[in-house]
């Protein structure tokens, strides 16, 4: 492997903006993981328009900065007051409380950290060494290909994340009817206009990013009775003990391993690695009862993994440029703002981003580190500021950034029209990351299902006699009738150990993709 | 029949507190201890946590008096929980902590012993607390 790219990439790290900006996204995202209820997704939509007007490479590094640095901060809360900042930190509240009731917190804190700065750090080591090849191997890639793995990830989003799969399969499809609206690139035919100019330029990105994830979640928060105010927590001594360290030593080594591969997964990420890691370690534990119960490997375990994980899931968005979950398609879309299409060329073509924004992580890791010991108490005073006052400002920041982006009032309503359609679908049990992630790959399927039914002269069957579209396509149809081939296996033998029934359909594409 | 103390984890609370327990002592009157959080964020740095409020309720043991703590979530008037719970315990008076405020900074925050003085349908006894 050519090594010179690599140092450059941290050459460009090292240079102080990109530091600055490096240290503001951590910082952020700290702040933000502290915050329940404003996750890191919705503040990247938020901030998606500053990224205009910086570089790609500091853009980039901040938003990634606010994504791995929200899993920190979300354990803070987590452990102190059984609140968690972000759902990847929900299963860390067992044990990080009970620790701290026993007067551990700075113990559970501690490991929290050391754990999540491992976990990250072996992610990032795995992204340095398996991206280029994953990026390597994508380089073969042609129309047909995108086209299918494409579809493979709107279904596997739909498939794998939480909550009811109808629902997410609606959102998908609204998602890709979103993405046709406007003029068609291929034949200039208006689509879905209502003869609407603003309508023709197609919609934006931003405005249905920062609608969806920023004012929705915002409007759904304010609607929250809050019943129930914390006294201010204590931390005692952060540093955790020699024993301690050693019983989570493990945990941290199978939460960084768990929480890769689950991160690289589509659908996967944080939420889930934190969930599996978790789950993992209690059934491998020797005295399971002792979880719930101020076990340093139930806070160790999720901790560590779902930074692996938040690390891990810029592999697919770097190399083959499919966003493996929600937030990472709002980075996509940060990306194709400043006019890098990510996929496998980004190597080659932008090793500047690529090599830059996975070497930030490096430092941005040891930053969380160095801040997130001491500086306990001083994120947590964020808590004292209550929904009322913070609402209004980052309603307004929305709006005014939406504004900047374009200087057009239109995409300010549009911002406020996908913000109440994101608070309604949130009150009707639709998640509105499958509808981002579709309307975000939508223009991808088309525009390569396209070119290559022009390749192969309009014949269709061109898709599954080339091997690797094939082979994903295979993979498609094996993720649609997963469900049904899961009910039929189940009904012969009666009594199914519990195992979580997500977990075999997703181990193909890893396979696929780390050849 | 009870006096309600209004309390809060500072030298003007303390002292607050420190009459409520005479007055209840020489009346021979229950102490309901008030710590009422702001409803709205999830931390108040006024709310008193269990600690605290077994050592307050220790200083009432050792003044002989019989008391409680009980912290409400009041939304913008606190004078309204005060005014419901005079009710409910039957509180006969409420004693509070006053602090030096300028005119300034009581014509923009308000000021919420002055809502108590002003609204409450019993005597109010205010206490500074020691210079």
């Amino acid at each position: 492997m050519d090594i010179s790219p690599i140092l450059d990439g941290f050459g460009i790290v090292l240079e102080p903006s990109n530091l600055i900006y490096c240290l503001i996204g951590v910082i952020v995202g700290m702040l933000i993981g502290v915050l329940p209820g404003l996750g890191p997704g919705a503040t990247i939509a938020i901030l998606l328009p500053i990224t205009y007007g910086i570089g790609p490479v500091s853009a980039i590094i901040m938003l990634a900065g606010i994504f791995y640095g929200a899993q920190y901060g979300g354990t803070i809360t987590s452990v102190l007051l059984r609140l968690p900042g972000e759902a990847s930190s929900v299963v860390t509240v067992f044990d990080g409380f009970a620790l701290a009731r026993k007067g551990k917190a700075g113990t559970a804190l501690g490991i929290a950290a050391i754990g999540s700065f491992i976990g990250g750090t072996v992610s990032i080591l795995g992204l340095t060494l398996l991206a280029p090849i994953v990026a390597g191997f994508a380089l073969d890639f042609g129309p047909p290909e995108y086209a299918a793995l494409g579809v493979l990830g709107v279904l596997l989003i739909s498939s794998i994340g939480n909550g009811n799969k109808l629902k997410a399969i609606i959102a998908a499809a609204v998602g890709l009817l979103i993405a046709t609206v406007g003029r068609d690139t291929f034949t200039g035919a208006e689509r879905f206009t209502f003869g609407s100019l603003n309508l023709a330029e197609g919609i934006d990105f931003i405005p249905i990013a920062m609608g969806l994830f920023g004012l929705s979640e915002i409007l759904y928060n304010l609607e929250e009775r809050h019943n129930q105010v914390h006294a201010p927590a204590k931390v005692g001594n952060v540093w955790p003990s020699r024993k301690d360290l050693g019983q989570a030593k493990g945990a941290i080594g199978r939460g960084s391993l768990i929480g890769f591969l689950l991160g690289v997964l589509p659908g996967g990420g944080a939420t889930l690695s934190s969930l599996a890691a978790y789950a993992f370690e209690k059934r491998r534990a020797k005295q399971p009862e002792r979880f719930g119960k101020g076990a340093v490997e139930g806070v160790a375990a999720p901790e560590t993994a779902n930074n692996a994980a938040a690390t891990s899931s810029f592999i697919p968005l770097l190399t083959l440029g499919i966003p493996a979950n929600a937030t990472m398609a709002l980075i996509f879309g940060a990306l194709l703002i400043q006019g890098i299409q990510p996929g496998p060329q980004l190597v080659t073509e932008h090793p500047d981003v690529f090599w830059g924004v996975i070497n930030s992580m490096y430092i941005g890791n040891i930053l969380l580190l160095i801040m997130s010991i001491p500086m306990v108490g001083v994120f947590v005073k964020i808590l004292r500021v209550r929904p009322a006052i913070l609402a209004p400002i980052t309603v307004l920041i929305t709006l005014l950034g939406a504004y900047t982006v374009r200087n057009q009032v239109y995409d300010i309503f549009l911002v406020i029209g996908f913000g109440l359609l994101g608070y309604l679908m949130k009150k009707l049990g639709f998640e509105p990351g499958p509808l981002v992630l579709a309307f975000v790959l939508g223009p991808m399927i088309e525009n390569s299902s396209r070119q290559s039914l022009l390749i192969f002269g309009g014949d269709p069957t061109g898709f599954f006699t080339r091997p690797i579209s094939g082979t994903v396509l295979a993979l498609v149809l094996v993720v649609a009738l997963w469900p049904l081939i899961s009910k039929a296996v189940r009904r012969k033998p009666a009594p199914v150990p519990a195992g979580p029934p997500a977990d075999p359909p997703v181990e193909p594409p890893v396979e696929e993709k780390t050849p | 029949m009870t006096i309600l103390v209004g309390y809060l984890p500072t030298p003007e609370g303390d002292a607050a507190v420190e009459a409520g327990l005479r007055e209840g002592a020489l009346r021979s009157e229950r102490v309901v201890i008030v710590n009422s959080p702001r409803r709205g964020a999830p931390v108040d740095e006024h709310k008193i946590d269990d600690d605290a409020s077994a050592a307050l309720l220790a200083r009432a043991r050792a003044a002989g008096v019989d008391a409680e703590v009980r912290q409400p979530l009041h939304d913008d008037d606190l004078a309204e929980t005060f005014e419901s719970l005079v009710e409910e315990t039957g509180g006969t008076l409420i004693v509070i902590g006053l602090r030096h405020r300028s005119l300034v900074g009581k014509f923009i925050l308000g000021s919420e012993a002055q809502r108590i003085l002003m609204e409450a349908s019993v005597p109010v006894l205010t206490v500074k607390a020691d210079r």
